[in-house]
């Protein structure tokens, strides 16, 4: 995700790494390449250069303890500036304790809103609120049909008011329906709208009035540029948002307008939201996103991830296989299906500490799990379970059924069978001390 | 040339207006004030340039050759550093040689016929609305002109293209979503081979450069196409969110690597945004912008002139 300012910041410490103390003239150099990163990644001119002054004051007459590099020293100060300037915590959601969550979401055109909204709609669902969503963009055509779709997607009912083209009448009126029929939550999607269009800030100012939201949230696209300064403090001016929602994060984009807006407004980052798919949705956390912008990778957001995708009873079993050396292709197979549900390879490897820089330009291509599945699944039973039996003429009968070659085949068995010997080897005595001696490792 | 001769000026300088007050207005406050050139004026142009998108690397490039120009001229007066500066500006918006589609003659296209227009960009840079937009300049410039709904992905695209086409009164080719997006396009050239359409105007779904396989589908899309006119398409046209910033730069890269992309459309200028990504796209990818959207309705869509975008800027 961020892995060229990680880049960056690694290729300028590196000039400071191995010198005694920080001094004005040997931090003079990173202090520029750090300035050219955080502008080449879309961070605000004065944000950028409030963020240096930041850092070297912090930095300048440090000891380097001789435990640490001068590198280490700068990026723990950068990553702390860098974790404190985007909100130095999380930020949740509230919600009405005594009657309906009104969430009102608002911003430019094409920033992601009504496919947010769908987004956070299916998050609140799951967190067993009863939601509605209320199509108020009454001048892009087809937005309200688009939500309609996607509502239909996730099960949640859509409230619309086709002939209207009075958004806060349709807001106010969802209200109401929500009120008689039970839902605690609405949340409302609002047209696209620039911050420089008086009659429609002017709208959007209508509705909040009219609707009293518990959360207004401001739903800006990741890839904006120096302007988002402007828009972000133009509709905060106007609404008072209470947080904000980054979008599109799966693009490369540097995301330096997270910094440059939590910066200007100080309200929370609250949600980063990736992909089309309408569970890839996650909480923002600035610790994790400093530590990702150094290049630290994002276990924690790995490790929830995965919390809420692995049916923890198959985990188990799989567990109890993997100690019984009965590690089998029918659980290969499981286990590929388990990481499918968790998103794309490549933004799962994204995540790990030191791979982040590494996969830039490396093609991970998620058609070879289906590659692995088709293969698998044309496999008998009786085959998954004992790979020994795999013949010549199965492998053959494997390949043509599921259209791949007899080497691919080849290549999978001889691949399962090195995993399956290296599970034996983790299961003996030598094994599980390695894994202990992991456990105690600590990750600077 | 229909619409280039109808070229709503007024529009555009509105639609402008913010960002020219936004960067020159500061420009002209840095050097004003001051008779001789210095370095602190030129870092203040630095941070103005920066504001505006530009990009430190081609601000840097930029203010270097002004002051090198500026060297060996006595007179560095305001107006001077200024139309120095615009003119090593306007250069760069000048420099790419890929031919302007908005320039497009009737003779060309009647070469062609059906001339195909592709369109791709990322997810809400405004694709549909620049389609929306075209069809009806190139209908109100007397040509035949059908829309491929290509877009199968993002719910109800279909729907609202319907809508943009209705306005424009243009026809729509689409399918059910989910349909492979190379067989909608497909159908709609062979239709509009059939029909002897003079103009096709091929809708995409929004899509990140970062996803392998759908720019991959992009490349089986010219693929597909191509089977159908040998020619196509003859323009493929990648529309950028004019609020972007520098990762503008790395999609036009990427979406280079699967698919030519001859012209550049840049989208919301009528807000506070700058757009100067376009600078550095235009000098390292030699991809020109063909148009510019500066307002919501069917004439804010306007062709671009790099000596007007410039000038307007410093007006």
């Amino acid at each position: 995700m961020l892995e060229d300012l990680t880049l960056k910041l690694d290729k300028a410490l590196k000039k400071i790494t191995g010198q005694g103390r920080i001094s004005e003239q040997n931090i003079a150099d990173s202090l520029r390449e750090i300035r050219r990163v955080l502008l080449d990644a879309d961070v605000n001119y004065k944000v950028a250069k409030q963020f240096i002054e930041d850092v070297k004051s912090r930095a300048l007459g440090k000891e380097v303890l001789a435990s640490v590099t001068p590198g280490q020293l700068i990026t723990k100060i950068i990553y702390d500036e860098l974790a404190l300037l985007m909100g130095g915590r999380n930020a949740e959601l509230s919600f009405n304790p005594s009657g309906i969550t009104v969430i009102l979401l608002v911003g430019l055109q094409g920033s992601g809103k009504t496919t947010f909204s769908a987004k956070l709609a299916k998050y609140l669902a799951l967190k067993k609120r009863n939601v509605l969503l209320t199509a108020a963009d009454v001048y892009r055509p087809a937005a309200v049909d688009q939500l309609k779709t996607l509502g239909s997607q996730i099960g949640v009912p859509v409230f619309s008011a086709e002939e209207s083209k009075d958004a806060i009448k349709i807001s106010a009126d969802s209200i109401a329906y929500a009120r008689e029929n039970g839902f605690n939550t609405v949340i409302i999607d609002t047209a696209g709208r620039l911050h420089v269009d008086e009659n429609l800030m002017d709208e959007i100012k209508a509705i909040k009035e009219k609707v009293k939201p518990t959360e207004i949230l401001f739903v800006v696209d990741s890839m904006t540029g120096q302007d988002a300064v402007n828009s972000a403090k133009a509709f905060h001016d106007s609404v008072d948002f209470d947080g904000v929602v980054l979008t599109k994060l799966d693009g490369d984009t540097r995301g330096g307008c997270a910094l440059s807006i939590k910066a200007v407004v100080n309200e929370p980052i609250k949600f980063v939201s990736m992909g089309e798919k309408p569970d890839s949705i996650e909480l923002f956390h600035p610790e994790r996103m400093a530590a990702r912008i150094l290049g630290k990778g994002d276990v924690v957001s790995l490790v929830e991830k995965a919390q809420q995708q692995i049916d923890s009873r198959e985990a188990e079993d799989l567990e109890k296989k993997l100690l019984e050396n009965k590690f089998d292709f029918d659980d290969f197979l499981k286990q590929i299906k388990m990481l499918k549900k968790m998103g794309s390879l490549k933004s799962l490897l994204g995540m790990i500490p030191g791979l982040g820089t590494k996969l830039k330009d490396s093609d991970i291509d998620d058609k070879q799990m289906i590659k692995v599945e088709s293969i698998i699944q044309s496999m008998t039973i009786k085959e998954r379970q004992n790979p020994k039996i795999l013949n010549g003429s199965r492998r053959k009968r494997i390949a043509r059924g599921s259209g791949n070659s007899i080497q691919d085949v080849n290549r999978l068995i001889k691949q399962f069978a090195e995993m399956q010997k290296m599970i034996k080897m983790f299961n003996s005595k030598s094994g599980k001390k390695m894994m202990n001696n992991y456990k105690n490792l600590r990750i600077n | 040339m229909g619409f280039l001769n109808n070229i709503n000026f007024k529009r555009l300088k509105e639609g402008l207006t913010k960002t020219r007050k936004k960067i020159f207005d500061n420009i002209s406050e840095a050097v004003s004030g001051k008779a001789v050139l210095d370095e602190t004026v030129l870092d203040e142009i630095e941070e103005i340039l920066i504001s505006g998108d530009i990009g430190l690397e081609t601000s840097t490039k930029i203010i270097e050759t002004t002051r090198n120009q500026l060297k060996n001229i006595n007179d560095r007066t305001y107006e001077n550093i200024i139309s120095n500066l615009k003119l090593v500006m306007k250069n760069i918006l000048l420099s790419s040689s890929n031919p302007d589609i908005s320039n497009i003659s009737k003779d060309k296209i009647a070469k062609y016929a059906p001339y195909v227009i592709l369109v791709v960009g990322v997810n809400g840079a405004g694709k549909t609305t620049t389609i929306g937009k075209l069809a009806n300049k190139f209908k109100l410039d007397g040509y035949s002109v059908l829309i491929g709904s290509a877009d199968t992905f993002r719910a109800a695209a279909n729907e609202q293209l319907d809508i943009w086409a209705k306005r424009a009164n243009v026809q729509v080719i689409k399918r059910n979503p989910g349909a492979d997006p190379s067989s909608v396009a497909y159908e709609t050239l062979s239709y509009a081979k059939t029909n002897k359409i003079d103009i096709v105007i091929i809708d995409t779904a929004g899509r990140l450069h970062t996803k392998q396989n759908l720019m991959q589908e992009l490349e089986k899309i010219k693929k597909v196409i191509k089977k159908v006119v040998i020619h196509a398409p003859n323009e493929t046209l990648l529309v950028v969110d004019g609020n972007t910033g520098q990762n503008a730069i790395i999609q036009a890269r990427e979406f280079t690597k699967f698919i030519e992309i001859t012209g550049l459309v840049v989208t919301k200028l009528d807000g506070s945004a700058k757009g100067g990504v376009i600078f550095q796209i235009c000098s390292e990818l030699n991809i020109p912008v063909n148009f510019i959207c500066v307002g919501e309705t069917m004439e804010d869509l306007q062709s671009f002139i790099p000596e007007l975008y410039v000038n307007a800027l410093f007006n």
